[in-house]
């Protein structure tokens, strides 16, 4: 059911302020803060950070943040060019990687918080558990029935492979099922666009064999048709796929297999 | 989420609105208007048969300035559901998802309604059936 107030232990209280000293190229950065320890509300802290001496891309502030004003902001990252997925986190009201966010595209004011309507485990981390684990109950591997080929791998052909352009590029950053007002009021049951675009990848994958059970699984109103096509998830993917579209493909294939 | 103690990180209050949002929120609301409204349409029927009286009655709450205001904003909410029912067709057959396509879609679908309503309006006063 969907509850648009956050509940009392989330609300966002005032937090410290970091003045920049002698900064040639000021520019203020809003973020998000929880930490388990204190038994405190999250707080929203404000950062001033000197661009002069900063790179272009948001996770460049971060980690400037992290080094020289306060130590214990807290958030996950790795490869800084948006393969990873890890630096996932909503910013100046859109859901995108910081790696590849540049500061040049934001509002003045920076304002960064975790990813929507998630647990916060610190600061910009969310509890992703039951997003991987919605992940894994799509078995998303290739399952077959026919015996491995004695000699050869399993052939694809280059028309064959088209169809899984644009699926196979996703990365699991949940940027789009965190953007989903669906997912947010159903998350618990409805797979939302990441895992559905996943599911999809491989049904329309040429050599997976199962493409029934596939559909079976997903033929459900949670599962499957909470999808109302608000388009959140295609307009907010870093790497600019389409889950709505997957999702729409797969209703269709409901269709089609009934007929 | 309650066993945890972890709090939850804001949503609908920081994110970024956008046109898609706007049509989907507005179909589900004037879904309700018109399950609310074919009471209205229930009652004028109900008026009509009583006779007369009952007619006069019904006719003059439609016809006064609320009633005329509640039945715009009743023509508008169908125009929309209309318009915007369209739109969740052309999806439904997997067409429009291109953000551009779908931003514009959005827009026609809000336009649109206004238009019609207007339209409808314009001979509804220039008739006099009001």
């Amino acid at each position: 059911m969907a509850e648009f107030s956050l509940p009392k232990n989330s609300k966002i209280q005032t937090g410290k302020h970091y003045p920049a000293k002698n900064a040639k190229k000021p520019r203020t950065f809003k973020i998000y803060r929880w930490t388990p320890d204190d038994g405190q509300n999250p707080r929203q802290d404000t950062f001033e950070v000197d661009l002069a001496s900063c790179g272009p891309m948001v996770l460049d502030a971060l980690l400037k943040i992290k080094n020289e004003i306060d130590s214990s902001l807290t958030l996950r990252r790795s490869c800084r060019e948006g393969i990873c997925g890890s630096c996932a986190m909503n910013i100046d009201g859109t859901n995108t990687l910081a790696c590849t966010k540049a500061i040049s595209d934001c509002k003045d004011t920076v304002t960064i918080y975790p990813l929507p309507h998630m647990p916060v485990v610190k600061d910009l981390v969310p509890d992703l558990t039951h997003f991987y684990a919605q992940f894994a109950s799509v078995k998303p591997w290739l399952r077959t029935q026919s015996p491995v080929p004695a000699d050869k791998e399993r052939l694809q052909s280059p028309e064959d492979r088209k169809k899984i352009d644009g699926l196979y590029e996703c990365i699991l950053c949940a940027c789009c099922s965190t953007s989903c007002p669906s997912y947010w009021w159903n998350g618990e049951r409805y797979l939302g666009p990441a895992v559905l675009l996943q599911a999809y990848r491989w049904i329309a994958d040429s050599r997976d064999e199962d493409t029934g059970a596939r559909l079976d699984d997903l033929e459900d109103p949670f599962r499957l048709y909470r999808c109302h096509t608000i388009m959140n998830c295609a307009r907010t993917c870093p790497k600019g796929l389409n889950p709505a579209k997957a999702i729409a493909e797969i209703k269709k294939l409901m269709i089609e297999r009934r007929a | 989420m309650a066993q945890t103690g972890r709090p939850l990180s804001p949503h609908l209050g920081i994110y970024r609105w956008g046109v898609q949002m706007t049509t989907s929120i507005l179909h589900r609301a004037t879904g309700i208007a018109l399950a609310v409204g074919t009471l209205v349409v229930l009652w004028g029927l109900l008026a009509l048969a009583g006779g007369a009286d009952s007619w006069a009655t019904f006719k003059a709450c439609a016809g006064s300035i609320i009633g005329t205001i509640v039945l715009i904003g009743w023509t508008w909410a169908l125009s929309f559901h209309l318009c915007n029912g369209i739109r969740h067709l052309i999806q439904d057959a997997g067409k429009g998802y291109a953000i551009a396509d779908f931003k514009r879609s959005s827009w026609l679908a809000i336009v649109f309604s206004v238009v019609l309503t207007v339209i409808i309006w314009a001979i509804v006063f220039s008739g006099g059936a009001a």
